[in-house]
């Protein structure tokens, strides 16, 4: 029976986050040699036959432990780290070892314009070179322009914008959308309005274009995704984290989705985690703090709960 | 480097102040005055006097000399008492709003400022005109100038010394290769010039010269039709030899019929706290004349005599 909710946690581990350190400790520190052996002979799946005839530990699995385990140090890192640090290596990441755009727009397009400005600064100290030089020269074909532009942005971010223009170019987005061009993101005038306009311009972009359209813009660009992501972190960010954070809890594809709810959990909880709350909550119909209870062990868990808590305490 | 003179022993702010107020006393103003004091005074000296002048009489310094001086006096010392951030903004507020296609002004700023010094350009143009200045050259420019300036003006370029030469090899070997395909817009041509650091373009520029025997300024020269190259030509020249670029400017506003005082004014008022000194041996050197003598010759009245007050030519 011991080795049976052993087995239950260890396999909670390979699908679940975090490590159930306390239970392992209680079990493991009584087991003698003949529990072991009778646990590695009975999880096929988790030790394999060796052709020398011992159980050995399949080494997918030991990644997978290796991960979990570290889950919560990453979490702790990333939240001590100074956030133009956290940012600048998020985006040094985002380039260099997995070409996912989308934490690229993120990191660019949700932090305010001091921020990105010190994530950039940040950069140059840690990797010698500016950000936009290694977008420009790792990325390449359509993404470019727009990533380069992003990331270069140091948007106004005061109260002041033009409603007129604000029409006009809800006008233009329109017609471009409409004319169905197989590369939006190339289309120049939704790039110069998407990397250049300040927030709140952008918000009455969305807004004229909801009232003269009838739809949303973000659902229009849908077809190019890294396009409705720019739009949705940019005029409702809370929107954009909710959506990452149920696709990083109902665990589907890569490992990076599961990284994500650190990263979302971490960098937005001083900033709107409780907006994102209520809306995960709206969307999916549970708390998060009741999936992460669902889903997550150990210390890793502990330290999203409290990170997730801290928001209805500031009000 | 630095041609601005200040007197070793300075009155204090409020001394300033009073003197700046008299000089706008009654008829007519004491422009004299106004050069003696204005014209010796580092940019953090002309700030302390702004603050204090608002302080003391509750008006804008910079609105009474607007009332009481005029033409191209004026817009020197207007554009001198601005604090340089400030400046540079109002002046790509400018280049951007009346932008045609050879105004290098955005070049020029985005170019030979250091890394931070666009940040704070970017930053006080927030202040000033509400709105940031990458958005406002995006929607004034187009095509291949906005392709080129966008990413300029919105650069944060690394200041370090480290340079990559195999990179510099390869992207000299790019360049070289777009100029003769006559490709100057294109995007790695663009991406190199617009995002790399001074030092990388520099070694680039020089892996360019050993490579394939000429300066890049020079292969730059040969399309007398193409609008676009003389803005290319002037970015390179102002990452990589900003006193010649500034040289050259003078030399043109001097040289052309009838002076070109935006131009003239525009370098004198932004490098004599800079670079000027370096400028001006340079004129010397190339004219044959030293550089006030050749605005004394160009220019005259109170105009003139600012301008030689702050190229460290006066007596004061």
């Amino acid at each position: 029976m011991i080795i049976i909710f052993f087995l239950n946690i260890l396999l909670r581990m390979f699908s679940g986050l975090g490590v159930d350190e306390k239970s392992l400790i209680s079990i493991l520190g009584k087991w003698h040699p003949e529990h072991k052996q009778s646990f590695r002979k009975t999880t096929r799946d988790i030790f394999v036959e060796d052709e020398r005839q011992f159980e050995r530990w399949d080494d997918r699995h030991v990644q997978k432990l290796q991960q979990e385990f570290l889950r919560f140090k990453d979490a702790v890192v990333l939240w001590t780290m100074h956030p133009w640090e956290r940012d600048a290596r998020l985006l040094r990441e985002a380039v260099y070892k997995r070409p996912n755009y989308g934490i690229l727009v993120e990191t660019a397009c949700t932090r305010s314009s001091e921020e990105l400005l010190g994530a950039r600064r940040a950069y140059h100290s840690l990797f010698e070179h500016s950000i936009e030089e290694d977008i420009a020269f790792h990325i390449h074909g359509f993404e470019k322009k727009l990533l380069a532009g992003l990331v270069s942005a140091y948007r106004y971010e005061g109260p002041k914008y033009s409603e007129e223009e604000a029409k006009s170019e809800a006008k233009i987005l329109k017609n471009v959308i409409k004319d169905g061009a197989k590369k939006l993101h190339e289309e120049e005038e939704i790039v110069r309005i998407l990397t250049t306009r300040s927030k709140l311009h952008l918000k009455a972009v969305f807004k004229h274009y909801k009232e003269t359209s009838g739809n949303y813009l973000d659902e229009d660009l849908g077809d190019q995704l890294i396009l409705k992501q720019t739009v949705q972190c940019l005029c409702k960010p809370e929107t954009y984290f909710t959506e990452v954070l149920d696709v990083s809890l109902k665990g589907i594809g890569h490992d990076f989705a599961k990284e994500a709810l650190t990263r979302v959990i971490v960098t937005r909880a001083d900033v709107d985690l409780k907006l994102i709350k209520e809306e995960y909550h709206q969307l999916s119909g549970v708390t998060l703090s009741h999936k992460i209870e669902e889903i997550a062990n150990g210390n890793f868990k502990d330290f999203m709960l409290t990170l997730i808590a801290r928001g209805d305490q500031e009000n | 480097m630095s041609t601005l003179i200040v007197p070793p022993h300075v009155p204090s702010v409020a001394e300033d102040c009073e003197q700046l107020h008299k000089a706008f006393e009654g008829w007519g103003t004491n422009e004299r005055l106004i050069i003696s004091i204005l014209a010796h005074r580092n940019a953090g000296q002309r700030k302390a006097i702004r603050h204090a002048y608002a302080e003391t009489y509750g008006k804008d310094l910079l609105k009474d000399l607007d009332k009481e001086l005029s033409s191209d006096f004026e817009r020197l010392v207007l554009l001198w008492t601005l604090d340089p951030p400030e400046r540079d903004a109002v002046l790509t507020d400018e280049a951007t709003k009346k932008w045609t296609k050879s105004n290098q002004v955005l070049v020029e700023i985005a170019c030979t400022r250091p890394s931070k010094g666009l940040i704070l350009v970017r930053e006080a143009y927030h202040s000033r005109f509400k709105r940031s200045l990458e958005e406002d050259v995006a929607y004034h420019t187009t095509g291949d100038f906005r392709k080129l300036l966008l990413p300029l003006v919105s650069s944060y370029r690394y200041e370090g010394d480290e340079v990559n030469l195999r990179l510099a090899k390869s992207e000299a070997k790019i360049l070289h290769e777009k100029i003769k395909g006559k490709h100057y817009s294109d995007d790695d041509v663009i991406r190199i010039v617009a995002t790399r650091s001074k030092a990388q373009v520099n070694a680039t520029l020089n892996e360019y010269k050993n490579e394939f025997g000429n300066d890049i300024i020079k292969d730059l020269e040969h399309d007398d039709d193409n609008e676009f190259l003389p803005i290319l030509k002037a970015t390179f020249e102002c990452l990589v030899y900003p006193e010649n670029y500034f040289e050259k400017v003078l030399r043109e506003a001097i040289n052309k019929r009838g002076t070109d005082e935006g131009a003239l004014t525009r370098v004198v008022a932004t490098r004599a706290e800079v670079d000027l000194k370096i400028i001006k041996d340079l004129y010397h050197k190339r004219n044959s004349v030293p550089l006030h003598r050749a605005i004394v010759k160009d220019t005259h009245g109170d105009y003139e005599k600012m301008l030689v007050a702050l190229i460290g030519e006066d007596d004061a």
